[in-house]
């Protein structure tokens, strides 16, 4: 399931292949500095992985061995819950990335650029969803009909996001179809801070929280031998269904059929009676819908949010995007969840064995090298990009 | 095709758009609603312009009616077409947009006034109220800003009617009364060291604005100046442009000469505050100018520019610092800036070479990436023992030039050596840009695959871009940590990077003059991340006002206040060409079947 899946699917895979392998000879002919320089550094990742996840194995294996002693002298290893706990943590979190990746991937896959901005339509559903269920629990609603507020809460949340959404592609976004590449990339840049610097100025500069969760959902329950708490699950739950609701309407639909053509080439698509402006305005809704649902997810997990909250986890989903390929809605989510995986457990996996100090502090460096890794090792993805001939360029 | 053109001459613009009116008018009521509700008539009333009349505050206001109702009088006159003559309907489109400006105001005080949305809405509050209806009742202010609302509109409209040049007359009294007024700090620090207090007095109030009669003679001044020595003005200036070329470049030499022994001279007669501001305007054009040459030039978005600024700051710090904690050599800052300059240029090959060959939103957000890791571990425990992590390096001295040390105390100082440095970054990205690589950035910015076609080395070219762009950041980044004495990962926000890069675009991107413009307009008025301009009170809002103007920039003037004219071309190419073929100056394929 794609964009521009119209295309039969193998022949993508063998026509990407051909492509890549000539440009590749055309630059091994002559090989520069740089690429050495790039060899130097894919190998210098490996390495660190390798010896990173060999002096694990001999941390795990007994923490007083010589060679764990050697590159970290605190080395104490990682129980089975403990390691559990992270892999849970990190894949609710990458469900979260994964479905604001929809919304990057989406737009890319239409309109070939980067929305910078999508980041900020996440934070606009995760602060309204902070509004509605405050007023909510002032009210008195929220503890006694929890069930029909979050829904009402989720529904105003989507509403916002697709509203931000669509506003931003018919004022910023339209007039600059067909200009410069960079040019939208830009504008895309100014509304994201625009947007933030909106929520500081109409709803102050401070974090603010969402009200206290029923204790029934934020309990802790063991399910397959994990222990997960109830609202990790409902993040997870959550994602599963939006992403099923995602892939009907893009494959299922005659509206997923219009994106998929537009996606593939916009002035075929004009030819075939597809209205473009409108199909593009569908996808950055849905994209939106996506993110508002992902605010309201955000919201339960950390129960607080702040204008910059839409910034990083939108770069971060960017990378899960790329990391799955972009374009490739399936890719997105698999790209999302193991983003969220490797920046929960690599930097207690991989760096605290190496003898790296206050690794926590290096989550969104994990997740950037992350990007960079996948970008240099495999530029479409791990599953493959989806893209016009144009965007690839 | 003669006879094309000479049919398309006859047909005149259409009359006014009354759509596009109503459209705009409701633009007006948002955006009235918009700014109020974002405190700006609160936040900005302290701070007056015309002293008892006019305030910031509700100057932030005003200007929507009259400015909306001016974009929407104006027509596109294609090629081809002429203008219509303008009537009183466009008094009335005009008074249309702003009515609408102002009924959107009016409807916040109602609602302000019946329902309490404080909790989420910061600014919902009675003092929004008060200030919007003049302290009087809701009544009486709202009929005030339905006047108000109108006159501006129509005024607004009938910068369309009036004749050009009164409009023009009129834009510059304006623009200047709000210019003397914006540059209080500056021209009361710059007279002082005339000795021309009596003058400052005259036209100033005394916590800030101008008096009444100042800003009449302010007025005054700007309506006569050009009439006095307009033409005379123009007459030299025609009499240089017809100079032989050789006359003309000794006579730009001239001219360059005396102003910068003016720049040398001036930080002299300057206090500390207006020494201060520029000294950060001057560390910004650095940045901008380097950025210039990597965004501007060679057409590579990077976003994390700041890194290259961290790193030229940082290892500055290490260098001088007595108490960097883990190598402290405490060289003389000259000699330490030659390893910065080293270090700097290295870590641009290295930053640069994996993401040269990546597409470029890739390359953008890559760049991102590395910005945000190097910050991350420049504040990390991890490092702490060469960074200091979090509590960053202080105690870094300043620079020991002879004479005397340049310090941070001694903004003057501060000012001279940037000052210096400039001169520098500008000779440097001159020569560059018409140089051999400097045309390779060109081509390569225009169209990679042709650029390569042609011969050009687009690899190393690219990275000679990144390493260029580096080293000037880096000339910043050790001035900043000499300047402020300390430095912290704070300083290295993302918010830099995109600051700088919204300084080059509404600059001009590709261009050295549109950058220094753009760094003193923004970062000497509105303000840096951090360091305060001109107008302090705009702090809350002004990235906010970054924002908007980056979007704006790029929809309507992507080539930015001072443009270069090949960037424009290429920004226009389709305007261009449209107009070309109605000149009838591009033979198209169906033309020739036609004859």
């Amino acid at each position: 399931m794609h964009l521009g899946g119209l295309r039969c699917n193998s022949t993508t895979v063998t026509l990407g292949t051909d492509v890549a392998t000539t440009h590749d000879a055309k630059r091994i002919s002559r090989v520069l500095w740089v690429d050495r320089f790039l060899t130097f550094i894919r190998l210098a990742f490996v390495v660190v992985i390798a010896v990173g996840l060999f002096a694990f194995i001999a941390q795990q294996i007994d923490p007083q061995n010589p060679l764990a002693r050697w590159l970290n002298p605190d080395a104490t290893g990682l129980t089975a819950p403990q390691f559990k706990g992270l892999l849970v943590t990190g894949l609710a979190q990458g469900a979260m990335y994964g479905l604001i990746a929809l919304g990057y991937s989406m737009v890319y896959g239409v309109l070939g650029f980067i929305n910078f901005a999508h980041g900020e339509v996440f934070m606009a559903g995760a602060m309204s969803g902070m509004i509605t269920s405050n007023k909510l629990a002032d009210a008195g609603l929220w503890e006694d009909a929890f069930l029909f507020c979050l829904a009402f809460v989720v529904i105003t949340s989507i509403l916002i996001s697709t509203a931000v959404a669509v506003i931003m592609e018919r004022i910023a976004y339209r007039p600059l179809r067909g200009a410069p590449r960079l040019i939208p990339l830009i504008t895309s840049i100014g509304v994201s801070f625009f947007l933030q610097n909106v929520s500081v100025v109409l709803l102050g500069p401070g974090a603010k929280s969402y009200p206290s969760l029923p204790t029934w959902l934020s309990q802790k329950r063991s399910l397959l031998g994990f222990e997960i708490e109830g609202t990790k699950l409902v993040v997870l739950l959550t994602a599963a269904v939006s992403m099923a609701g995602l892939w009907f309407l893009v494959e299922r639909t005659k509206t997923g059929k219009a994106m998929r053509a537009v996606a593939e080439d916009k002035e075929i698509a004009a030819l075939m009676g597809i209205d473009v402006n409108r199909t593009i305005v569908t996808t950055f809704a849905v994209g939106g819908a996506m993110a508002g649902v992902a605010g309201i997810l955000w919201g339960i997990l950390f129960r607080s949010v702040i204008h910059t909250t839409g910034f990083l986890p939108g770069i971060k989903a960017f990378s899960a995007a790329v990391v799955g390929g972009i374009g490739n809605l399936g890719g997105a989510m698999a790209g999302g969840l193991s983003l969220g995986a490797a920046e929960a457990t690599a930097p207690l996996v991989l760096l605290e064995p190496l003898g790296v100090d206050g690794v926590s502090q290096l989550r969104d460096a994990v997740a950037f090298a992350v990007l960079i890794f996948v970008l240099l090792v495999r530029p479409s993805g791990l599953f493959g990009e989806r893209l016009s001939e144009d965007d690839r360029a | 095709m003669t006879a094309t053109s000479e049919n398309l001459s006859m047909v005149e613009t259409p009359g006014v758009a009354w759509r596009k009116q109503i459209r705009f008018a409701l633009i007006g009521a948002l955006s009235t609603a918009f700014i109020a509700l974002a405190g700006m008539p609160v936040g900005l009333d302290g701070r007056s312009i015309i002293q008892p009349v006019l305030s910031m505050g509700f100057l932030s206001l005003l200007w929507v009616p009259f400015v909306l109702a001016t974009i929407a009088g104006s027509e596109v006159v294609l090629e081809g077409m002429t203008a219509r003559t303008r009537d009183s309907k466009d008094l009335l489109a005009g008074g249309i947009v702003g009515l609408g400006s102002a009924g959107g105001l009016v409807l916040l005080m109602v609602l302000i006034q019946n329902f309490n949305l404080r909790d989420p809405l910061v600014n919902w509050s009675p003092q929004l109220l008060n200030l919007l209806s003049f302290n009087r009742s809701l009544a009486v202010g709202g009929l005030l800003w339905v006047l108000l609302g109108l006159i501006l509109g129509v005024f607004g409209g009938a910068m369309h009617v009036l004749p050009k040049k009164l409009c023009s007359r009129i834009r510059t009294v304006v623009l200047s009364v709000f210019a003397v007024s914006v540059l209080e700090t500056f021209l009361t620090d710059l007279l002082e060291g005339f000795r021309l207090e009596v003058l400052t007095d005259f036209v100033y109030y005394k916590r800030g604005g101008l008096e009444v009669g100042g800003a009449l003679l302010v007025a005054a001044l700007a309506l006569l100046i050009p009439l006095l020595v307009g033409t005379r003005i123009r007459d030299v200036k025609k009499q240089v442009v017809d100079l032989p070329a050789e006359e003309r470049k000794r006579v730009n030499l001239i001219l360059l000469a005396v102003s910068a022994a003016l720049l040398l001279v001036l930080p002299f007669f300057l206090g500390k505050i207006a020494n201060e501001l520029l000294a950060n305007v001057g560390l910004f054009v650095l940045l901008a100018l380097g950025l210039n040459v990597v965004v501007g030039l060679a057409g590579i978005l990077d976003l994390g520019y700041v890194a290259f600024f961290a790193v030229g700051g940082y290892t500055t710090a290490v260098l001088t610092s007595p108490n960097s904690p883990g190598f402290s050599p405490e060289l003389p800052w000259p000699i330490a800036l030659i390893v910065v300059v080293v270090l700097t240029g290295i870590v641009g090959l290295f930053i640069g070479a994996p993401v040269i060959r990546m597409r470029g939103d890739y390359l953008a957000i890559v760049t991102l990436g590395f910005g945000e890791i190097i910050r991350l571990l420049f504040l990390s425990d991890w490092l702490s023992g060469w960074f200091g992590g979090a509590q960053g390096i202080t105690n870094i001295p300043g620079v020991d030039v002879g004479i005397g040390t340049v310090k941070g105390t001694d903004p003057r100082s501060v000012f001279l050596l940037v000052l210096v440095f400039c001169a520098i970054a500008i000779y440097v990205s001159w020569r560059l840009e018409n140089s051999r690589l400097g045309r390779a950035w060109m081509a390569i910015r225009e169209d990679e695959d042709v650029a390569e076609a042609m011969g050009v080395n687009t690899t190393n070219t690219k990275l000679m871009a990144f390493v260029v762009g580096a080293v000037l950041a880096s000339f910043s980044g050790a001035i900043f940590s000499a300047k402020v004495g300390s430095i912290f990962p704070t300083s290295f926000l993302m918010l830099v990077s995109i600051i700088i890069l919204v300084v080059v675009i509404v600059g001009g991107m590709g261009n050295i003059a549109g950058v220094i413009v753009g760094a003193l307009v923004l970062i000497g008025v509105l303000g840096g991340p951090k360091q305060p301009g001109l107008l302090q009170e705009f702090s809350q809002f002004k990235l906010l006002i970054y924002g908007a103007l980056l979007v704006w920039m790029m929809l309507k003037r992507p080539e930015g206040l001072v443009p270069n004219v090949r960037r424009t071309r290429e920004l226009h190419q389709d305007e261009f060409l449209q107009d070309a073929w109605l000149k009838g100056e591009i033979d198209t394929g169906d033309q020739e079947e036609l004859s």
